[in-house]
């Protein structure tokens, strides 16, 4: 197996294991941590064609090289904003769920004049 | 199977043993630290693909920022751990993993089916990279062929820094984000605060530079400076500034603002938006690349810190 093969099939299970925790685990921190699984997986399946694309003296095409740095930065941009609005939510209700029914019987005096 | 052959599929599997990990493991913090690891291995894969570039900015920003914002989110967010709830049962895992695995076979299949001879922008690039003046097809790729994404990712990464702000109570408004660390002055990390700066803005700066023509560029020495930042304010070392200063609002909009300057010039100097003079492009990349570094430098450290905690002038 060539090289890009074998790294290809590796972003394939990556995406594969970011989906299954971003959808399965109840906490939304372990969802974002298995969401940046998700996405560096699909930087990686970039990378792989990005490699494919190797051309005299370069050894990638550097278009694709060049949108997964600018990709990563939005990643890390995002989820830097989605750990803030969870920490808020802790502040604000003492609890870090997106369980509804969790939330409402969390922090009833909040709701009180 | 040759040496390197054989090292690869090591990597390999060593990657998915830490995602696997960072999706099974029990506590958050656990997960997060196998997170760090996992960029650190991946940043391996990248170089292993000849993208060095990318493998800078993925074990700085990927691994490193990333791995910090989610570490101290981790140690927040223990106290809720035990109380969150199970989650979906074991029929509708079984059922989500095998949605899953099939989006991977589907992928993998894909993979496997690539077309023999690859499209490749890689020719155009190089053919048209002598006229931007730099050596380093990423960096004229980012600041010059597609200088557009860079841009607007300038912008997104401000927009985010004024999401993260606005998540602030009213009374804190302007004020100093995150806690006030303080560490006994003679402890170790205080020492490293105090000796390690120096060299790691002189490595930031050199990024920047050397970026030009060899791996490296504004993002990762940007990143670099923002690491020494983050590690002067959780030393204790100098507290994090009030976001109502002028100086840091200034500084955070200037990378933006001037390449959005040099992009409109360029409307009327070459004919379009975003175009550089042949003869002075070099010069004029360097020119957006300097501000640029400020901005990214001072966006990701804040980005790390958090919204404002403290009121200003309070301590």
């Amino acid at each position: 197996m060539s090289t890009v093969t074998l790294f290809g099939l590796c972003a394939a299970v990556l995406i594969g294991l970011g989906l299954y925790g971003a959808l399965t685990h109840p906490q939304p921190l372990r969802k974002l941590v298995a969401f940046n699984l998700l996405g560096s997986g699909i930087f990686l399946l970039f990378g792989v064609i990005a490699r494919r694309g190797a051309w005299s003296t370069v050894g990638g095409d550097p278009v694709p090289q060049a949108l997964v740095i600018t990709g990563i930065v939005v990643a890390f941009a995002a989820t830097a904003l989605a750990v803030a609005l969870l920490l808020r939510l802790f502040k604000e209700s003492g609890e870090a769920t997106l369980s509804p029914a969790a939330r409402t019987h969390a922090s009833p005096e909040r709701h009180q004049p | 199977m040759s040496l390197v052959h054989v090292l690869e599929v090591a990597l390999a599997v060593l990657v998915l043993g830490a995602a696997g990990w960072t999706i099974v493991a029990r506590s958050t913090f656990a997960s997060a630290v196998g997170f760090v690891s996992y960029g650190l291995l991946l940043a391996l894969v990248w170089v292993q693909l000849a993208a060095i570039d990318v493998a800078l900015t993925e074990a700085a920003i990927g691994s490193g920022l990333t791995g910090v914002l989610l570490l101290s989110a981790a140690a927040t967010l223990r106290v809720t751990e035990r109380r969150s709830g199970a989650g979906p049962g074991l029929p509708m895992r079984v059922f989500a993993a095998i949605c899953c695995g099939l989006v991977t076979a589907a992928i993998a299949a894909v993979v496997l089916t690539l077309p023999e001879v690859a499209p490749t922008l890689a020719p155009e690039a190089i053919a048209a990279l002598p006229a931007t003046g730099v050596g380093n097809p990423v960096t004229g790729v980012l600041m010059a062929f597609r200088a557009l994404d860079t841009l607007l990712e300038k912008f997104v990464l401000v927009l985010a820094l004024i999401g993260v702000w606005s998540l602030a109570p009213d009374r804190c408004w302007g004020g100093h984000p995150g806690l006030k660390h303080r560490l006994p002055a003679d402890g170790v990390l205080p020492f490293f605060a105090r000796t390690l700066p120096p060299f790691g803005v002189l490595l930031g700066i050199h990024l920047m530079w050397t970026g030009a023509d060899h791996p490296g560029g504004a993002f990762q020495g940007g990143t670099v400076l923002a690491a020494m930042w983050l590690l002067v304010m959780m030393a204790g070392v100098r507290d994090a500034p009030a976001i109502r200063e002028r100086w840091l609002r200034l500084a955070l909009v200037s990378g933006p603002v001037v390449f959005l300057a040099v992009g409109l010039a360029g409307m009327l100097a070459a004919g379009a938006f975003l175009a550089y003079p042949v003869d002075i492009a070099k010069p004029l990349i360097l020119l957006i690349e300097v501000p640029m570094l400020l901005t990214i430098a001072l966006a990701l450290g804040l980005l790390v810190a958090g919204p404002p905690e403290r009121a200003a002038g309070s301590s």
